[in-house]
């Protein structure tokens, strides 16, 4: 049976009483008490399907996913550097299931949210009560016309979205030359994951001190300065990988000749042997023909209480997405708090109960200097009703004294209870 | 239609809510309600003073840690007294 929303609200608002019952009963035997679609079975929407079931399983749950697994951007720069291969860091959507999430491999394209519908690629539609919209980001070619086609993007990679392209670079690390450049450009901030570019950056030079010891990682950074963890990547390009990293600030790229493998800059070009462009990036495809997008035709402006939408009601926006929070990062562990936050709200909404109105979050991004040694950088993040919006907690978070191997096994053990948090 | 109906509980709710949120934000790293998966030790069952005297051992430095003094630090006492109760009532 099919019920759409506007039979579903008129049932339950037959009568306040009615209403109000339906957040203070059981709701066994009974129709379900809201329906949830979520876009996108990332770190964020796959967290919050899961936790949506898990403290509410009278809420109908749909999760709609293009890819049959998923496959992790955190720990996938150690398949650059060699010692993990993509599989390692590939989950299968299988466990879901037992939560009673109902997962629907396709591709959402548009969303009405008058009518509180999602269009798919496949033609089907789903009805909701509340979105959750979770798309990660897309890349920015539009800057560089250099990679506008298909053939130039097939050789200057970016492999900021783990899998095919991942896989591909580490192919290109893999027939370089010894004495040959791998050259590297970082978007100006914000982007996903801060410090990844310059873990990745570690990771091809652990990869080249062991197996082409004549190379060279050459960093292009559009930003003045190391966006994250600083002194903890300073540390390692002036000792394991002396003479072999080097550093270039305010490197914006203007463009690319992916033929010749050049990096055109304001001041000269750079030739390498392998160059790899991450290019800018905005908040995924369906965020931005749905609307959501508020700032710098970027990012989703949300209300941090309920990670609701600015902009559009009903919608809830998680993740790499959004408009960060001040000193908020673009990372996988944030996407899981954001979509913990979002889970409880959804339910508080639709069962007509209170909002929590201090949530807390917070981050971790653990960074491999080598195939052991890790590095941190943590904070901890509360809802700050005057500045309306996540704040950090002044003297909690910080950073690893040094790159250490007792966090490299902390590192892993965060990969395994993050993916098992959010698929299993 | 009536929004933001109250159930006698609601008052209760909101606080068990906001609890049951603070300790969500412990299980990307010992696992989901406390259940690990990893070499981080789990919380679910564990005695409530044992978990309140370690987050204050980490908070005060007398125990070392990698991680946990910075993230001890972000939490009140009565938070910690609040997170610390609810996983200890959690089935291993
Ligand atoms: C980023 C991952 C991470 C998060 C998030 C995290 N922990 Fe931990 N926890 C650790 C690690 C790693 C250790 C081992 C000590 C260390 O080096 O910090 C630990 C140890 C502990 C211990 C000691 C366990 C024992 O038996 O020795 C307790 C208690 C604890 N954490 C409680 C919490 C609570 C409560 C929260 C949420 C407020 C939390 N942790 C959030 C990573 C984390």
């Amino acid at each position: 049976m099919k019920i759409n929303r506007r039979e579903f609200v008129k049932r339950m608002s037959a009568g306040a009483a009615v209403t109000a019952l339906a957040g203070c009963m059981s709701n066994a035997g009974r129709p379900a008490a809201g329906r949830v679609v979520v876009i996108g079975a990332g770190y964020a929407g796959a967290t919050a399907a899961k936790y949506i079931r898990l403290w509410a399983p009278d809420i109908d749950v749909t999760l709609v996913e293009r890819d049959a697994e998923f496959i992790s951007c955190p720990l996938s720069n150690l398949v650059l550097g060699g010692s993990k291969t993509i599989r390692d860091m590939t989950v299968g959507y299988g466990g879901l299931a037992k939560y009673g999430v109902k997962l629907m491999r396709d591709d959402a394209v548009a969303v009405d949210p008058v009518k509180r519908e999602v269009r798919l690629a496949s033609g089907a539609s789903l009805q909701y009560d509340r979105l959750v919209v979770a798309p990660g980001v897309d890349v920015q070619y539009d800057t560089l016309p250099g990679l506008a086609s298909a053939d130039a993007q097939s050789k200057v990679l970016h492999a900021w979205k783990a899998g095919a392209q991942t896989v591909a670079l580490r192919k290109q690390l893999e027939t370089m030359r010894d004495g040959g450049v791998y050259a590297v450009h970082i978007p100006k901030a914000p982007y996903r994951c801060p410090p990844g570019p310059y873990e990745r950056a570690c990771q091809v030079a652990h990869y080249f001190k062991t197996a082409k010891p004549k190379s060279k990682v050459l960093i292009l950074d559009a930003n003045e300065d190391v966006v994250s963890k600083k002194g903890l990547f300073m540390a390692a390009w002036n000792g394991p990988y002396k003479g072999i990293v080097e550093y270039r600030p305010n490197s914006e790229l203007e463009d690319v000749d992916a033929s010749t493998l050049t990096a055109k800059l304001q001041f000269g070009s750079v030739n390498a042997d392998v160059l790899n462009v991450i290019p800018p990036q905005r908040a995924g495809n369906i965020a931005l023909v749905t609307g959501l997008i508020t700032a710098n035709n970027r990012w989703c402006g949300v209300n941090w209480q309920t990670m609701e939408s600015i902009k559009v009601p009903g919608v809830h926006v998680l993740g790499d997405a959004t408009l960060s929070a001040q000193l908020m990062p673009k990372s996988g562990h944030m996407a899981n708090q954001h979509a913990k936050v979002c889970a409880a709200a959804i339910i508080a909404m639709i069962k007509h109960e209170p909002v929590n109105q201090e949530p807390m979050m917070v981050n971790t991004c653990y960074s491999f200097i080598d195939d052991k040694n890790v590095v941190h950088v943590a904070s901890v993040h509360a809802y700050d009703a005057s500045e309306k919006t996540m704040l950090p907690i002044k003297g909690a978070g910080g950073l690893s004294d040094k790159a250490n191997e007792l966090e490299g096994t902390y590192a892993l053990s965060w990969a395994k209870n993050i993916w098992a948090d959010m698929l299993g | 239609m009536a929004v933001a109906v109250g159930c006698p509980l609601n008052a209760h709710a909101q606080d068990a809510n906001s609890i049951r949120g603070m300790a969500a934000t412990c299980a990307n790293c010992h696992g989901t309600e406390g259940r690990s998966a990893g070499t981080v030790p789990g919380l679910a069952g564990v005695d409530k003073t044992q978990i309140v005297q370690q987050m204050q051992d980490f908070k005060t430095g007398k125990r070392a840690s990698t991680i946990m003094q910075q993230l001890a630090r972000g939490f009140t006492d009565a938070q910690i007294e609040q997170i610390a109760a609810w996983f200890s009532a959690q089935k291993k």
